[in-house]
């Protein structure tokens, strides 16, 4: 059992810990003391000074989130001293940023926004000069925009820590101190693997996703084009947030009704494509085991991965599944089976992505994502974008009637589902490949080991007379703790799950901000999972290879998963990427 | 060794070899060889004697002959006269070596009369570059004494005893530290040095490495068995080139005679150290980013706790003292605690080592005991204030630090002194104004240094100090109200109280310290409008008296046409126009044309 203390905080005695924080401490008593630059977890750094509080003893004031807690403290959180200086602080960063807030893709959702009305600056005591901005919307994913930018560090400690990559650090000193990448080169000039991990922990709108609503819209108005969308997994378990549900509120039913208002003319669900890649994969796994191929085997689906094993671990590239990821599946699905079932002309078809994920952005645009001379996917917006065209249509999402996806690419199994959470591919592959080998059709299908937000999961299964050995990691920088195991020789599996966000395509780039405050107390990877799992326990079909859809793709189009034509549509290759250049 | 008649020591500091120093050293080999004295004449190359001021400096002994603002063309007469036929050559002596007619020894030179010498025992004494110079004059004794003769206990206890407390500018007592490092909890520990000397004009630490560097090593060793370490760091800034080639060269040295490296005087004890070279942020000073630095970081600072005594360097116990504060542990182990707390005040024991410089006879590298009063330093040691003008203010502390006027020049100098006047000891830069100086543009100064230096990792220092510099940019422009003053002093008061680390928090001090001891300055400037030191330029006008004779040779020179007048009639100058460059003013044949 931990040590406790004793500490009184605004005259309130209370026992806590000796691992608590002065903040947590607080907040145990419902003392909310006011934070900018702390992230739990991520950024712990006592930097921005807003949650400073009065020490009994101390001669300066404390930054509480970094300050430990000790027996016999006495603390004073809102004072006249406090308040003052927080406020000046505040004020301080104010006066120092762009505040052009009415026009700015976070008002609403901005943290420094929120806390100046709270704390009830008035930003008129520092007018003066103001750091030069640095815009940068070169990248297919990510918005830079150092003139909004307040220095708190999330960006640099998620990038650097959380990821591992450390694109972003800060660069010159005092006022003229900007967060950027070396030389304040591009993010298309550094090993930027578009995560946006970046963008989900910043609290103001320094760092956004490239918007591309506008080339919806314009394929919505085109009466020329046939216009389908899929939606990601991880979406539906994190849309309802924007619209005032509950963190953990599954909302499919409403967010096809809702695109089917927007006008699309079929929503398709990416989950079809998820079961169709667990087929392509799955074989692809076993015939690599048969045959004596490159093992492990490592996931294609997420992106951000791709880019991050192209700059930093080509040596792995080999290992690599060459599974296109679902999204892209989807799209050479629907320009070709789909196009020809129903007698459309592919290069008439608009494919739309709603995608939890801002690397989508820039997966459409990779060399090899096409088929028959068409972009598989033609444009690809993240589950905040969609979240912004609802609102913009006047869309009454709360009191939209649950509608269904459309047929032919729209059904889906509990498999496909829960792609969204870490381990969720590895769960699906296991539940099929088990079947394949076995020959069985197995009720026990809930792998429990593989799933949860540990870092690096393993697990082991005897399917037939094979072992399996298998890996999930989720995070680039377990990937690469994980990966380093397996170069070393620590380490020896057969398949390996990697996803470049922490907690999978839930907690994804392109997902709903949720604001320091909330993080404190919930982990939104955990509760968003839960919803695919929920999902998925109530399906009748929890298995990729019992989906109607896609037995019939394979019998009407396909032929045989990883055959001829699965080849050419479904797959791709990979590149070892040059980290720095100028010219890329 | 071979015996010799003479040593002649060359100052090798930095200052010296900038004035040309090394060349001093070559030219009196040339000179011996020429005058065949090479057997009964020694060249010492030293490190630094503190009278920068009268650099280059020679002394030779056994006379103690201080011979200074040395030139390369002066050596052959020194050689010739003194070297050979005995016979100082006085015209060549630093100008209070010689009181009528009769030579002082350089010890007896009013400059070093008053000084106590600890930190700086060695420097202008010994060949920093030989080790055994070092030995000679008693250097690794005080280990040899540690490694054998105490445990680790005793040495902290006798740290502790003699009251020795940082000497980089905190004043922590280092026995305290050396505790807290040694009850850490940790398979590794490691010690380290500071000799990030940051403080614009302070190089205290410059020279004790160039001039004593074994010193330091010693002190380190000595450090880390008393703590439990096997490892050292001495981070030191690369513009100190001198200094890191001799502490380099020192722990070669030291490696070669078995003093670092492994079982060192046969005991059990291993000890190994290695530099870490600085990119010169005056924020690397401050330990915790120095430790990011040493890490390979970016040098920004972190929350403190955890101390660096807990988790210091890679997250292990460390023990991080300055350079001065090194120089000080061999004395304290040979002499005792005793002999060192016997020295300066009960709370501030042994000496301090001081930086003088601005307007003051006597630049250079001082070190009193503690206690000496500031007027002593000021007026004894340093000689004065040059031109006979009026002293206006001392500025302790360096940047972190605050002005002190008239009224507290017999306060004596002791950290905790210093700090209830409203400065601080700091690393020992004592910077000395006189009338000329306006206080507002030197609060100015300093504060732009830190504006320049912050690392920008929190609000108050990043964003605050820029703010008090608009402000102060607007009192020295005239274009402040007292409102502005009130928003000065509260934001310096907020700053100090809420930045993350020492430099944020002690940045606003040349503020505040001049509103609180020159308050009328400040009110001077913004209400009248005027710089009564003549600073100011945007407060400062260029007028034309009556004594003006109508030569127009102000209107030739006048580099933007704003003089007006006809010949032999009396000139004006258009405000308006006026750049305040003074060409003018330097022109006028008969002084009739002043600033205001």
């Amino acid at each position: 059992m931990e040590n406790m203390v004793n500490v009184t905080i605004d005259g309130q005695e209370l026992s806590v810990p000796n691992s608590y924080t002065v903040l947590e401490a607080a907040r145990e008593v419902g003392i909310d003391i006011p934070t900018l630059c702390y992230l739990k977890d991520i950024n712990e750094v006592g930097a921005c000074r807003v949650c400073v509080v009065e020490v009994e003893g101390a001669r300066n004031l404390i930054a509480s989130c970094v300050q430990p807690v000790n027996e016999g403290m006495v603390v004073k959180t809102h004072s006249r001293r406090v308040r003052q200086s927080r406020r000046t602080n505040l004020e301080l960063v104010l006066a120092n940023h762009n505040r052009e807030c009415l026009t700015c893709s976070k008002n609403g959702s901005c943290e420094l926004q929120t806390l100046s009305d709270e704390l009830g600056v008035s930003d008129r005591n520092f007018e003066g000069a103001k750091r030069e901005g640095h815009f940068d919307d070169l990248s297919p994913s990510v918005v830079r925009d150092s003139s909004k930018c307040i220095l708190c560090g999330r960006c640099v400690n998620v990038c650097k820590q959380t990821q591992g990559i450390g694109i972003l650090d800060f660069v010159n000193r005092g006022f003229e101190t900007v967060v950027a990448p070396a030389f304040e080169m591009s993010l298309t000039e550094v090993p930027c693997i578009s995560c946006g991990q970046c963008i989900n922990v910043c609290p103001v709108g320094a760092l956004t996703e490239k918007d591309n609503t506008d080339l919806i819209w314009d394929a919505l108005e085109n009466d020329d084009l046939h216009v389908i969308v899929q939606t990601a997994p991880a979406v539906r378990s994190a849309l309802g947030e924007e619209f005032g549900y509950p963190i953990g509120t599954g909302v499919t039913g409403k967010m096809v009704a809702a695109l089917k208002k927007l006008g699309f003319d079929k929503v398709f669900d990416t989950n079809f494509a998820a079961d169709l890649t667990i087929m392509e994969e799955g074989h692809e796994l076993l015939g690599r085991v048969k045959n004596g191929g490159t093992l492990p085997m490592i996931t294609s689906c997420s992106p951000g991965w791709i880019n991050y094993i192209e700059n930093f671990y080509p040596e792995f590239l080999d290992n690599l599944s060459s599974c296109k990821s679902p999204q892209q599946m989807f799209g050479a699905i629907a320009k070709s089976y789909y196009a020809e079932k129903f007698e459309i002309d592919p290069k008439k078809i608009f494919v739309a992505s709603v995608m939890p994920c801002v690397a989508k952005k820039g997966e459409i645009k990779r060399e090899a994502m096409e088929a028959n001379g068409l972009r598989d996917v033609d444009a690809v917006i993240t589950t905040r974008e969609l979240a912004k065209m609802i609102k913009e249509a006047r869309i009454d999402f709360n009191k939209l009637e649950d509608q269904s996806y459309d047929k032919v690419l729209g059904e889906y199994t509990g498999a496909g589902v829960i792609f969204g959470a870490t381990g969720g591919v590895m769960e699906a592959a296991l539940r099929t490949v088990v079947d394949v080998v076995t020959g069985d059709d197995l009720e026990e299908l809930e792998y429990t080991a593989v799933r949860g937000v540990e870092g690096v999961k393993e697990a082991s299964l005897e399917i037939g007379d094979l072992t399996v050995n298998a890996a999930i990691a989720h995070g680039t920088a377990n990937a690469a703790s994980l990966l380093e195991k397996v170069k070393s020789g620590e380490k020896d599996y057969h398949f390996i799950e990697i996803m470049a966000c922490p907690g999978g395509c839930v907690n994804g780039g392109g997902q709903p901000f949720v604001n320091a405050e909330t993080r404190n107390s919930i982990d939104i990877r955990v509760e968003r999972a839960q919803v695919l799992y929920s999902e998925d326990s109530g399906l009748p079909l929890r298995k990729s290879h019992k989906n109607p859809e896609i037995q019939a793709l394979y019998s009407e189009y396909l032929g045989e998963p990883n055959g001829h034509k699965a080849h050419e549509l479904l797959h791709t290759h990979y590149n070892q990427q040059e980290k720095y250049n100028r010219n890329k | 060794m071979s015996l010799v008649r003479s040593h002649v020591l060359v100052c090798g500091g930095t200052g010296c070899t900038a004035s040309g120093s090394l060349s001093i050293e070559d030219k009196f080999k040339e000179c011996l060889e020429k005058f065949d004295l090479v057997n009964e004449v020694d060249i010492v190359k030293t490190g630094c004697f503190g009278l920068c001021e009268a650099g280059p400096i020679v002394v030779v002994y056994p006379e103690g002959a201080f011979y200074s603002s040395v030139k390369a063309d002066d050596i052959e007469r020194i050689t010739e006269e003194h070297l050979l036929k005995g016979r100082i050559v006085k015209d060549l002596l630093f100008k209070e070596a010689i009181e009528e007619n009769v030579i002082k020894s350089v010890d007896e030179v009013k400059f070093y009369k008053r000084q106590k010498r600890i930190a700086l025992k060695n420097c202008g004494v010994i060949n920093p570059e030989v080790i055994d110079e070092y030995i000679a004059y008693d250097g690794y004794r005080a280990l040899g004494k540690v490694l054998t003769e105490m445990s680790q206990q005793d040495v902290i206890d006798e740290i502790k005893r003699s009251g020795l407390r940082g000497r980089g500018g905190g004043g922590f007592p280092s026995g305290l530290k050396w505790q807290f490092t040694k009850n850490a909890t940790g398979d590794v520990k490691y010690v380290a040095c500071n000799a990030d000397e940051g403080d614009p004009g302070a190089f205290m630490d410059r020279s004790v490495l160039e001039g004593d560097p074994h010193a330091v090593i010693e002190a380190m060793a000595i450090a880390a068995y008393a703590i439990g370490a096997s490892e050292g760091f001495v981070y030191i800034r690369a513009e100190y080139p001198i200094a890191v080639n001799r502490l380099e060269i020192a722990i070669e040295q030291a490696k070669e005679y078995g003093l670092l490296g492994d079982n060192i005087f046969g005991t059990d004890f291993s000890f190994d150290l290695q530099i870490r070279l600085g990119a010169g942020a005056f924020v690397c000073g401050e330990e915790t980013a120095l430790i990011e630095s040493i890490e390979g970081r970016r040098g920004m600072p972190r929350p403190r706790p955890p101390f660096p005594a807990n988790k210091g360097i890679w997250q292990k116990p460390t023990l991080l003292n300055n350079v001065e504060t090194y120089a000080n542990i061999p004395q304290i182990i040979l002499k005792g605690s005793e002999w060192f707390s016997s020295i300066g005040t009960e709370k501030s024991t042994g000496t301090k080592v001081f930086a003088l410089g601005g307007k003051i006879n006597n630049t250079g590298l001082v070190e009193i005991p503690m206690g000496t009063t500031l007027r002593d330093v000021i007026f004894e040691i340093g000689g004065g204030i040059p031109k006979g003008k009026a002293f206006k203010a001392v500025q302790t502390g360096g940047p972190s630090g605050g002005c002190l006027t008239e009224a507290q020049l017999d306060e004596e100098i002791s950290y905790d002194n210093l700090v209830s006047l409203g400065s601080m000891m700091g690393s020992g830069g004592m910077i000395v104004m006189d009338e000329d100086n306006c206080m507002v543009d030197v609060a100015r100064f300093f504060l732009d240094f830190t504006v320049d230096e912050s690392c920008g990792k929190c609000t108050p220092c990043r964003e605050g100090t820029k703010r008090m510099l608009e402000i102060l940019d607007k009192i020295c422009q005239g274009k402040a109200e007292m409102e502005d003053l009130n928003r000065l002093d509260s934001l310096a008061n907020m700053i100090k109280d809420s930045a993350l680390c020492g430099l944020g928090q002690t940045a606003p001090n040349p503020v505040l310290s001049t509103i609180e001891h020159l308050d009328m300055k400040y009110v001077e400037h913004i209400t009248d409008k005027k710089c009564t030191a003549g600073v100011c330029q945007d407060l400062l006008q260029i007028k034309i008296t009556d004594d003006c004779i109508g030569c127009t040779a102000c209107k030739n020179v006048c580099p933007v046409d704003c003089i007006s007048g006809e010949r032999k009639s009396l000139h004006e100058i258009d405000q308006n126009e006026c750049i305040k460059c003074g060409a003018c003013i330097d022109k006028c044949p008969v002084n009739a044309i002043i600033k205001e």
